[in-house]
């Protein structure tokens, strides 16, 4: 199917492929058909541009055994592309009140814990220790609160943010396209915004009510956001929800069409994997393994050259100094996730908890000495005056 | 003595030092240094150009080095224009590397835009190098414009491809009244080393060096490529035939009479 005859959108052509749910017998079969002979083939073709077909390759039990050479490919070609280095980001959470009832999140409105949202007096406080770290890249996080984290609020901090930061983005509810452009015009460049599960079914039951209860909404924010002429795209799928192969397969989709059809915006992948978090049972989860998430990089880099890699410090200290050879090319450092974490003046409750707990100094010297230069600022804020 | 003029400055290096993807920025300034370069260009996203002691910029010798910044990461000519205006006012630098790449991906420049942020550019007094596809004819009309160079690519930036659109830089060299500076995609020695040959008045390189095992090495061998381009362009190549012709004749001694 041609993306541009008669335009389908990413509902439809999720629905075509089979890749919302409807496929999945399918697919899974195909998944375990791959024979060692097919992946040899796939890595013996040009890396870096997307065919479904060679991502599903990719994505396959068998090329677990080859995951070295998917190693080295994606190593050079994320060298060649980006260089010898890795950006560095803070998250800033704003609020956990929430009116979503997420299984997975430690936000979800049925739990009862004391809930916290910062003034613009206190997020310019933790902002300012976040500056004085060393950062230039900040991500704003809220829940769900759109009474108190409003489109004007966040427009207010922004402005107020510009002077110390280089590039300012968020992680935030679903917007309008209108609301978007509100904020690009407020001096916020980028959005991450994951569908946490193309798998329609697996949605329903992880998503119980509110407003990010409906997949097809959700599923059309990246679009909303690219309208609204944002620079950074981050998407991706909660890793644990569904099977993680299925879910690559329909990320790569959804990026694909949206860097054909808003060739402006540039496209980013996270790696969310769950993690503990207050009061969330994790047993009913298929949690990744290692392999699994190393796998799941190196398919997506060898099929996206210049696609932003990001990965949190939701992942083990040990493991992220081996990422950032394998694809990877920006990550958080020194993370809080609770909303006034940083001051530590509110006690507030995480989102989840984090497991790389190194300081920022401590990422960038062991960046440093990988032979990697840790970059804090890859942007300005005179590109987009309000 | 064979120089490279830009703008009535005198250069006596043809390779000009981008300085994205080092390792780090001491890396960079001994590669700089092995280079030869006398310009370099980084990017204005990439430094807090306010500020001295920003660590990629301490590390590069302003009485040394032109410091050429660039407008690396702009959709838009205004994206450019402001950017130019905010590093001049911060540097006192009123040269710039016109870069308006609204692809993220191929980050290929945008002919239109470019054009119209050169226009403004040069009446507000700048020296404007722009990064363009190898177009001929855009090159006439930035030159009409009076930008100080072209600076046509040779393929995809950073993807070490080598001289792709070698036959339209030969029409824009053959047709250039400023200098000409390829930009872009030399992945090798010898692909700078071919576009000297050709007659392209200087080379830029980032990527080929940066990413290097041994960047400094590196710099060093496109200095020299760059070198040996230019002592060939200036030798005046021999011809190349299809058939062969020996140096010293086997039937020379046979008499015309």
């Amino acid at each position: 199917m041609k993306i541009s005859a008669g335009k389908p959108d990413i509902k439809a052509i999720l629905a075509y492929r089979g890749l919302d749910g409807c496929g999945r017998k399918i697919w899974t079969e195909r998944l375990g058909e791959i024979t060692p002979s097919e992946v040899e083939w796939a890595l013996s073709r040009k890396p870096g541009y997307y065919v479904l077909d060679r991502l599903m390759i990719l994505v396959s039990h068998a090329a677990e055994n080859h995951l070295e050479q998917m190693a080295q490919l994606a190593h050079q070609l994320t060298l060649q592309r980006f260089g010898k280095t890795i950006r560095l980001y803070a998250p800033l959470y704003l609020s956990n009140f929430c009116v979503n009832d997420c299984v997975y999140c430690g936000f979800n409105r049925s739990h009862n814990f004391p809930r916290i949202r910062l003034t613009i007096e206190q997020a310019l406080a933790e902002a300012d220790i976040i500056a004085k770290e060393g950062f230039k890249d900040l991500l704003l996080v809220s829940s769900e609160d759109r009474d108190f984290i409003s489109i004007d609020y966040l427009c207010e901090l922004a402005a107020k943010l510009r002077p110390k930061f280089s590039s300012i983005s968020v992680e935030i509810y679903q917007m309008t396209t209108e609301e978007y452009a509100k904020l690009f015009a407020a001096g916020i460049e980028g959005v991450t915004l994951y569908q946490e599960t193309y798998d329609r079914d697996t949605y329903s039951k992880y998503h119980l009510s509110g407003p990010k209860a409906y997949y097809d909404y959700r599923l059309s924010a990246p679009d909303a956001i690219a309208q609204a002429g944002m620079r950074e795209i981050g998407i991706s799928a909660l890793l644990g929800l569904s099977d993680w192969r299925l879910e690559t397969l329909a990320l790569a989709e959804h990026a694909h069409y949206l860097m054909k059809r808003y060739w402006q915006s540039h496209i980013s992948f996270s790696f969310p994997r769950l993690r503990p978090a207050k009061d969330v049972d994790r047993t009913q989860f298929s949690l990744l393994s290692d392999k699994n998430l190393v796998q799941m990089i190196l398919a997506l880099r060898l099929c996206f050259a210049d696609a932003g890699l990001t990965i949190s410090t939701r992942e083990p200290a040990e493991l992220r100094d081996q990422l950032v050879k394998m694809g990877i090319t920006k990550m958080s450092a020194g993370s809080k996730t609770n909303p006034g974490g940083y001051s530590k003046t509110t006690g507030s409750v995480e989102q989840f908890e984090i497991d790389d707990k190194r300081t920022p100094a401590q990422i960038a010297a062991m960046l440093k000495s990988q032979g990697l230069e840790p970059v804090w600022k890859d942007w300005d804020t005179a590109f987009n005056q309000p | 003595m064979d120089e490279l003029v830009i703008a009535n400055r005198r250069f006596t290096s043809r390779l000009l030092i981008g300085t994205g993807k080092f390792s780090s920025s001491s890396v960079m300034a001994e590669a700089i240094e092995a280079a030869g370069a006398e310009i370099v260009t980084v990017a204005l996203r990439r430094v807090d150009i306010t500020n001295r002691n920003d660590d990629m910029l301490a590390a590069i010798d302003r009485s040394k080095y032109l410091l050429l910044p660039n407008t690396s990461g702009a959709r838009t000519a205004d994206e450019a224009v402001r950017l130019s205006r905010l590093a001049r006012a911060a540097t006192g630098i009123n040269w710039v590397k016109l870069e308006v790449t609204p692809d993220p991906y191929y980050l290929l420049p945008d002919p239109v835009e470019t054009l119209k942020a050169a226009e403004v550019l040069v009446k507000d007094g700048f020296v404007v190098l722009p990064y363009i596809n190898a177009d001929p004819i855009l090159s006439k009309r930035l030159q009409d414009i009076g930008t100080a160079t072209v600076m046509p690519l040779a393929s995809p930036i950073g993807s070490n491809q080598g001289l792709k659109t070698r036959a339209a830089i030969e029409i824009i060299i053959e047709q250039a009244n400023v200098p000409v500076v390829v930009d872009a995609g030399l992945g090798l020695p010898s692909h700078a080393a071919e576009a000297m040959e050709i007659g392209a008045d200087a080379v830029l390189v980032n990527t080929a060096i940066a990413t290097a095992a041994e960047p400094v090495k590196m710099a060093e061998a496109f200095k020299l490529a760059v070198v040996a381009g230019r002592t060939a362009f200036l030798s005046g190549a021999a011809a190349e035939t299809k058939r062969a012709s020996a140096s010293s004749p086997l039937t020379g001694f046979l008499r015309n009479d």
